[in-house]
């Protein structure tokens, strides 16, 4: 177990690498640059900025002076916000989204849980239907109307929560409706991912064996149902997870969330190589590291799986 | 065996809803089981065994199934009109049930420990140390080997014999009055087979439990049973003590299963006989015998109406027009 997990730990190193190599070069073949503007810069102000950018030289000396400042976890100067480190941008934004991130799939997992036991056990019932019409409307409703309309409802008319802005300005209420609108999609998933799974567990024979032992249906249900019936919620959380704590340009734009979303988002469209990279970085070390916890809760939770 | 009856199955009806109908699976079923008497359920897949065993402690899945007449009598207490507190204490506990597949049959998320503690902590009220000590000896008297060391393991550390071992000994563990085996054996191959059902019927008859065996193989009913019901889409049509059976079957339908056994004590260059024919599709049956397309006796009044009971010598019966006296007048 333990040899496992160093070996699958040790396999970010490469996996990064490719990955960071790949991108570094991807983006340079991108049309533009960080200095690309309408109106063009003069040329001898461009050869400066190039200079000072290290971006006169050889394509291949560039990738091995970005491998070396990654190595000491530099990521170098925003090209964009000139007055920024990326890993400024990184340190204000991060934090912010990663705990509203957190907090949003929190919310999802335990409501979408248990909604999904609730329609499952009353299958073709109206509490089922309810649950259902919900989920689907979580999942086909987008943010950007989900948010404004939460905004109207307990802002504007209510006015028990703040529209926007963060918790600096308006301490931890600030949280309540970012978080609940970028739940609601990933809760409504795992409604119906738990609904479905659960109802196919209740159908297995071991079901109808707990049964037939006298159990109540609460005991087959804790007991017999729960741990098999939550493997698929488990795996779509690692990708979920990554995909939340990342930032969403929607939710931190709608909101005014200081979040990481909105600057990972603009770095593509700026050519802001650093940034870029920043992000591609970033998103696949939580990736890794996320599906490495999902695979050990699934070795948790099922017992013929074994890491060898 | 003996004369007092503890579990009486009357005029027992389950139905299924689909799309296409009304599926009648256990259609009029009755019969009796005295304390101790090992009881065999025959017939074709289809032909309503499961049904009626699973109908006897209330855990057809409502809908599509509902039980919709008949009385299951366990002590004289009807089991179908008692609340689900009451059938629960029954389950597992005075009735309990093993089933066809032991691969699936164990939850395989929990460990054998957790399955069978569970069961005797419910319906003995012992403490968990004394419920796992009870386990161990259940296990043992099943025939697995260091029972104290593969408690604590999961079903797929055990093989499939091994499977319905525990299954077996989790069944008994509650010294249950009857066990309900719903083809204990066709998912095992035939040497574990003997072994399995040899356990069951040593087991059973040391505890002097009552089982109901269901299956579709004669040869596992000749073996292990006192007496037999002959099952075809739905109902009953023909029962009697083994040997009755064996000997000299009445029905047609029964006729052809035994004559459709391989025999090994005769020699023989013809085909190996097969009943003609397919089981009835079960929807929406009308009023007839369901077997006469397949029955080489068929007569006129078998599409007609369905036959009824005719009673033999030693306790043996047959519904099939051949017999019933309106016939025999004409």
């Amino acid at each position: 177990m333990a040899r496992y997990f160093i070996r699958r730990a040790l396999s970010v190193i490469p996996t990064l690498f490719i990955v960071i190599t790949l991108s570094f070069f991807l983006i340079r073949l991108a049309p533009g640059g960080p200095f690309a503007r309408e109106r063009d810069v003069p040329e001898a102000i461009l050869q400066n900025l190039l200079k000072r950018y290290h971006m006169d030289e050889p394509l291949f000396k560039q990738y091995l002076r970005y491998m070396g400042d990654i190595l000491r976890w530099d990521f170098g100067p925003s090209y964009r916000y000139r007055d920024l480190t990326v890993n400024e941008i990184i340190d204000h934004g991060l934090p912010v989204s990663m705990s509203l991130g957190v907090i949003s799939l929190a919310l999802a997992v335990v409501g979408g849980i248990a909604v999904g036991i609730i329609s499952a056990l009353n299958q073709n019932k109206w509490q089922d239907y309810v649950a259902v019409s919900v989920a689907v409307i979580g999942i086909s409703v987008p943010l950007f109307v989900m948010g404004p309309v939460l905004q109207l409802v307990f802002g504007m008319r209510l006015k028990i929560l703040p529209i926007g802005q963060w918790v600096s300005t308006h301490g931890l209420k600030a949280i309540i409706l970012p978080a609940v609108t970028l739940a609601f999609p990933y809760f409504a998933y795992i409604a119906r991912l738990s609904r479905a799974s659960i109802l196919e567990v209740l159908r297995s024979d071991y079901i109808r064996t707990a049964r037939a032992k006298g159990l109540k249906e609460s005991a087959v249900v804790w007991k017999h149902v729960l741990k098999g019936a939550l493997l698929p919620v488990v795996t779509y959380l690692g990708p979920a997870f990554s995909g939340i704590v990342v930032g969403s340009i929607v939710i931190e734009s709608v909101f005014l969330v200081p979040g990481i979303g909105r600057p990972f988002v603009q770095s593509a469209l700026n050519r802001d190589y650093t940034l870029i990279m920043a992000e591609v970085v970033v998103y696949s070390l939580i990736l890794i590291i996320a599906n490495l916890v999902v695979d050990i809760i699934y070795g948790l939770l099922d017992p013929r799986i074994s890491y060898k | 065996m003996s004369d007092e009856v503890i579990l009486q199955v009357k005029d027992l009806k389950t139905y299924f809803t689909v799309d296409e109908g009304i599926v009648k699976a256990v259609d009029g079923v009755s019969f009796d089981l005295h304390r101790g008497e090992t009881l065999g359920i025959v017939g074709e897949s289809g032909s309503g065994k499961s049904v009626t065993n699973l109908s006897i402690i209330n855990l057809i899945s409502t809908p599509p199934g509902k039980i919709v007449g008949g009385e299951v009598l366990f002590h004289g207490k009807d089991l179908l009109k008692m609340s689900q507190n009451e059938i629960r204490e029954i389950r597992g506990n005075k009735i309990s049930m093993i089933f066809q597949d032991p691969m699936t049959s164990l939850n395989p998320f929990l460990r054998i420990s957790t399955q069978m503690i569970e069961t005797i902590m419910l319906h003995q009220k012992i403490d968990k140390k004394a419920a796992k000590e009870k386990a161990i000896e259940m296990l043992k008297l099943a025939g697995i080997p260091a029972p104290e060391k593969r408690i604590d393991q999961y079903p797929h550390q055990f093989s499939g014999g091994m499977r319905q071992r525990v299954m077996i000994a989790m069944a008994l563990s509650c010294n249950p009055e009857i066990l309900i085996a719903d083809e204990p054996t066709s998912a095992l191959d035939v040497t574990i087979q003997a072994q399995i059902l040899e356990l069951m019927r040593e087991l059973t008859r040391k505890l002097g439990t009552a089982v109901i065996l269901i299956t579709h193989s004669l040869g596992v009913v000749a073996g292990m049973c006192d007496t037999i019901c002959v099952m075809y889409a739905g109902r009953i049509v023909e029962r009697g003590r083994t040997e009755q059976i064996f000997e000299s079957p009445r029905h047609p339908y029964t006729q052809g299963l035994i004559h459709s056994v391989p025999r090994l004590d005769q020699e023989t260059k013809d085909r190996l006989y097969s009943i003609p024919g397919q089981p009835p599709n079960v929807i929406d049956l009308p009023d007839c015998c369901p077997f006469y397309p397949r029955c080489e006796k068929a007569m006129d009044i078998c599409r007609k109406k369905y036959p009824p009971v005719t009673s033999f010598e030693h306790n043996q019966s047959a519904s099939c027009w051949l017999y019933a006296k309106e016939t025999q007048n004409v």
